[in-house]
């Protein structure tokens, strides 16, 4: 018996626009965060992560006006990442509506920040997201700024330092798949997801339905985002739900 | 008119949602801190997230846990969401003994980190999962009115509550075999382990229930 897997669409934001990129770069304008959303929970997301794209590089993060529009028409939880650094950016976010943060950057700068998320807004709230790049057979290097800046930090040692230091949740997305709809790097995930007691998002290449099967049946994902998949619907929430339902997938009961 | 909600701000949590859903389904809602405010109350909800002991602390730093007891001692409406569902319990065990609000008989423990086939499963126990009513017969008369086995909810906790007495329990979820109390009640007094302000349409109904108590 394996408990629900959580199908989460993955909103990668620049300024107030919906983007998606190839391998976290080369990005293209989609739309509307808001519709987007909106459309996503009429169609039976169980959850939204929005992603603020440049807000690290820049050192701001524009979300908080999008949460707060979002959220009127929304009643999922919401995970914003991108930019935050300090327990008032924490604050601010969770203020704005978000559920969750996704905290990346400046965990890797300084690990204590997961622990002060945690104790001081519980570890339900705190997501470490790490973007792995693979370096060699069953080895990932983690990242930061969106793919662009190495850190030399193992990925694996990474995730099991971020439980310890009482994260909620990884969030792991393979900047080698990212975008390509070429399927998830399912070794990634089976090898962080085995490796630590908290659940694990799989996110970065989905391109069908049988990338999904894989990574929850044979990596152990507990949720999955997905991103440009619904984006240029080729497929939808509901198609996939159906197609878990059918495959013995379990999934939350919703009818659109 | 619209029932009035008045939500305890303790400290800990954001409020937003909350506040945001029942004013979606017709709520007056008003951001509370004071006894004063908690007596004159009709409907009270007490959200949370976060630790146990740090929730009570707010409470008590606030000298709410008096009046939230008398509140419900009237009878009238209360609702405990996750954090506030926990601590309408007597006691609790997240980071050493803790009391609660001793509004129902039971105590607050740890989910175990295996599930009933011994396999290790994920802790917190995040995501969506069905609502199983026990007391089909009252069913009709409380926050579960609109609900069936159907109903998913989303949680995301690590500790679970688990009442003495088995009338208290309304309904229960199973994750990978272990039973956790999702809704506990007492009279008008009701708690959700999950999040129904983030549990969607299904969620939103069994808050317009309880503004309808």
């Amino acid at each position: 018996m394996t408990s629900n897997i959580r199908l989460i669409p993955r909103l990668d934001i620049k300024g107030p626009n919906l983007i998606k990129g190839i391998h976290l770069e080369g990005l293209r304008i989609i739309g509307d965060p808001n519709e987007y959303a909106k459309k996503y929970y009429s169609n039976g997301a169980d959850e939204i992560i929005y992603m603020d794209t440049v807000a690290s590089l820049y050192g701001r993060n524009n979300l908080k006006s999008i949460v707060k529009k979002t959220v009127k028409d929304v009643y999922i939880p919401i995970t914003v990442g991108g930019g935050i650094r300090t327990i008032e950016d924490v604050k601010d976010t969770l203020r704005s509506g978000a559920e969750k943060v996704a905290i990346n950057t400046a965990a890797t700068k300084n690990p204590e920040l997961i622990k002060q998320v945690s104790r001081k807004f519980g570890s339900q709230c705190m997501v470490l997201s790490i973007e792995a790049k693979k370096i060699q057979e069953n080895k990932w290097e983690v990242y930061t700024e969106n793919g662009r800046e190495k850190t030399g930090m193992d990925v694996v040692e990474w995730a099991i330092k971020g439980c310890e230091l009482e994260a909620g949740e990884i969030l792991l997305t393979s900047i080698d798949k990212e975008g390509t709809r070429k399927g998830f790097d399912f070794d990634l995930i089976n090898t962080v997801s085995k490796n630590v007691p908290i659940p694990v998002i799989a996110s970065g290449g989905m391109g069908c339905y049988e990338d999904l099967e894989k990574v929850v049946v044979e990596s152990f994902a507990d949720a999955v985002a997905m991103a440009d998949i619904l984006h240029y619907d080729r497929l939808s929430i509901s198609d996939i739900r159906k197609f878990c339902k059918k495959n013995k997938i379990n999934v939350r009961n919703y009818e659109a | 008119m619209k029932p009035r909600i008045s939500i305890i701000d303790y400290g800990l949590c954001n409020l937003y949602n909350v506040t945001n859903a029942f004013e979606y389904v017709g709520g007056d809602t008003e951001i509370i801190d004071s006894s004063k405010q908690v007596k004159d109350a009709d409907y009270l909800i007490l959200p949370g997230v976060g630790a146990f002991k740090d929730g009570m602390k707010g409470l008590e730093n606030r000298n709410l846990i008096n009046s939230i007891k008398e509140h419900v001692s009237k009878k009238k409406p209360f609702l405990g969401i996750c954090l506030g569902m926990q601590m309408m319990l007597d006691v609790s065990f997240e980071f050493g003994e803790i009391s609660g609000l001793g509004i129902i008989p039971g105590q607050v423990k740890k989910l175990p980190n295996k599930g009933s086939d011994n396999r290790a499963h994920k802790i917190p126990h995040i995501g969506w999962n069905n609502l199983e009513i026990l007391n089909k017969e009252i069913q009709n008369k409380t926050i579960l009115k609109t609900q069936d086995s159907f109903s998913s909810m989303y949680f995301i906790h690590s500790f679970s509550a688990l009442c003495n007495n088995k009338k208290n329990l309304l309904a229960e979820t199973n994750y990978n075999g272990i039973s956790i109390a999702s809704v506990i009640f007492d009279e008008n007094s009701y708690g959700c382990q999950f999040h129904p302000e983030k549990s969607g349409e299904a969620g939103l109904k069994i808050l317009k229930e309880f503004i309808n108590l």
